[in-house]
């Protein structure tokens, strides 16, 4: 619909009202962040800081094993990332182009289970990783991350493959070749937008995972960034401007990915539910 | 007749063979699935069942219902469920009408959408932990820029308040931080499913005369009805699994009237190791949910073909 030009302007004014009010927290979390701390918090609280300096960061970055916790981050993320594409997918497949006995009852079974959150199981989760002996090690989380997200990401990748032209995959059939070399050579290379979406979004869940680290990591050097600003702020309790410093730092990765991979994130945000 | 025989048992062989070899591909993320996943979900159903003592190879008391029966009369679990409630019914909305607003306003052609819906979409990515210290910071003590704007600046408030150290005032900073951190994901679902709906219609309803307000009730609401359903049942399962921002805000105090079912679960489970008592807990929060879906997709969905 054509909108005048007045109801134009006053639809940007109100977009940008409401967006200030977004972005008023961030502000001062930036301003804190960037403000020397002496003890006690600048009074009245400013939106813009007056001498504005990076002590916070250096000092967030090199206090506290820092450094280490950012690094544990991003190996759990990591190899979750490439569990979880290459289960999923290889799941997702067997899903959309094999046929055997109770495959619907078994999805569905799947789609069950994504409504029980997983904060639920929690507890019996400890023990049972504790009978695996998998607590305190951060595989142990990877194979926590990965399961978690197997449901989801393989309803999320079914529909994408069936999507997916099946005349190309029969005249391979035909010609000699095997359900492998069309996953390998044909369903995985067209897929790549949609597994770079599956990648972003399961690098992010298990970056900022909080609960099962929580629970599970008691080892000071093997902990993950969400609990190790916790702590931080624990230690530094009204020190906002070292705790915020560190935050920012912590966020950098999901920003980066959103500002280069938009596209993925709409995508994969979507896909469940307006096509599914 | 003649050709039935061999075709069909040459077919069957295909089926066999088919699915012989679909196993590769469904054993590995099975395997994790049901280790990790549903061994677990089982596990809590039984644990909650007993009296459950966390050293290793202990023997367990097996308690039948008592730990249910604890739960429905204790105060806390009351409370914790209210507040839960209490948060879901406020945020819930609350994310669904703001995203909504925000997506109908970006869908209408307007400049700078890529940019307007990064601003929005900021706080979803921002993690429960940061978003958490943030508003700690946004609503602490006297002084806290709250205090100082709505108190100082402005005196709205007739004296600087304690958000955090009291039960109803503590939900404020509780609930608006669920809804500010949730309207981009609204937003970004609300746009997707606008952008589905065939512009033809808009058209037809303009010939007919319709004004903007029948336009949205009329065409764009039911034809939205799937994606707001599937955003219903999330967003409810995400409000009753509320709790980093509530462990982290107030951790449940003062004694214990900011609890929700999650934060009192995990105090059950891994401050008072009464393993039994907080899977007991949690079994009851799964029921609610999975009831609230199921009664969600009956009631959207019984509507939604025709």
């Amino acid at each position: 619909m054509k909108l005048s030009l007045p109801s134009r302007l006053l639809l940007q004014l109100l977009l940008a009202a409401g967006a200030f009010v977004m972005v008023t927290p961030f502000l001062y979390m930036l301003s804190t962040a960037l403000t020397e701390y002496a003890y006690t918090l600048p009074y009245p609280p400013k939106l813009f800081p007056e001498s504005p300096t990076f002590v916070n960061f250096i000092e967030a970055w090199t206090s506290n094993r820092f450094a280490r916790y950012a690094l544990n981050s991003l190996l759990v993320s990591g190899s979750t990332v490439a569990a979880v594409v290459v289960l999923c997918s290889l799941t997702a497949y067997g899903f959309a182009r094999f046929d055997f006995p109770g495959k619907e009852i078994i999805f569905r079974f799947l789609l069950f289970s994504m409504m029980v959150p997983s904060v639920a199981t929690m507890i019996p989760t400890f023990l049972v990783m504790r009978d695996l002996r998998l607590v305190d090690s951060l595989h142990g989380l990877v194979m926590l991350y990965t399961s978690g997200n197997i449901a989801y990401y393989t309803f999320m990748l079914r529909g994408f493959f069936e999507s997916l032209p099946a005349e190309l995959e029969e005249a391979i059939l035909v010609d000699g070749g095997n359900r492998w070399t069309i996953y390998r050579h044909v369903a995985l290379p067209l897929s790549k937008p949609a597994l770079s979406t599956v990648a972003i979004m399961s690098f992010l869940g298990a970056w900022d995972e909080y609960w099962w680290a929580l629970s599970l990591i008691k080892n000071e050097t093997l902990r993950t960034l969400p609990i190790a600003i916790r702590l931080f702020q624990g230690m530094h309790a009204t020190n906002y401007s070292l705790v915020f410093a560190a935050s920012i730092i912590a966020m950098l990765p999901p920003v980066l990915f959103f500002v280069f991979g938009q596209k993925y994130f709409v995508q994969g945000l979507t896909s469940g539910s307006v096509k599914g | 007749m003649h050709i039935s025989l061999p075709g069909r048992s040459a077919s069957d062989r295909r089926r066999i063979r088919s699915s012989l070899e679909v196993v590769p591909f469904l054993l590995p993320g099975a395997l994790l699935f049901v280790i990790f996943v549903f061994w677990p979900m089982v596990q809590g159903i039984r644990v909650a069942f007993y009296n459950w003592n966390i050293m290793p190879g202990a023997e367990q008391q097996f308690v039948g219902l008592d730990n249910f029966r604890r739960a429905l009369t204790d105060p806390v679990v009351r409370t914790a469920f209210f507040n839960t409630f209490f948060y879901t019914v406020v945020t819930v909305p609350g994310q669904m009408i703001l995203g909504m607003a925000v997506a109908l306003a970006l869908n209408s052609a307007i400049r700078g959408k890529v940019a307007w819906r990064a601003l929005y979409y900021l706080p979803v990515l921002t993690s429960w932990v940061v978003a958490s210290f943030i508003f700690k910071y946004l609503f602490g003590g006297s002084g806290a820029p709250v205090n100082y704007i709505f108190s100082d600046l402005l005196h709205l408030l007739p004296e600087n308040v304690n958000w955090l150290q009291n039960r109803w005032t503590a939900q404020v900073p509780i609930t608006l931080l669920g809804i500010w951190k949730g309207i981009g994901w609204n937003m970004v679902m609300f746009l997707a499913g606008l952008q589905s709906i065939p512009k033809e219609m808009y058209e037809a309803a303009a010939i007919d005369g319709a004004n903007r307000w029948q336009t949205f009730a009329r065409i764009t609401l039911p034809l939205l009805r799937p994606v707001l359903l599937f955003v219903l049942v999330m967003l409810t399962i995400g409000g009753f699994g509320v709790g980093i921002s509530v462990q982290l805000l107030t951790n449940g105090g003062p004694m214990n009237q900011t609890q929700v079912l999650v934060t009192y679960m995990y105090d059950q489970g891994f401050k008072y190791f009464d393993f039994g008592y907080g899977a007991a807990i949690a079994v009851l929060l799964s029921l609610i949910l999975l009831g609230l879906s199921l009664v969600q997709f009956k009631f959207v969905r019984g509507k939604v073909e025709v």
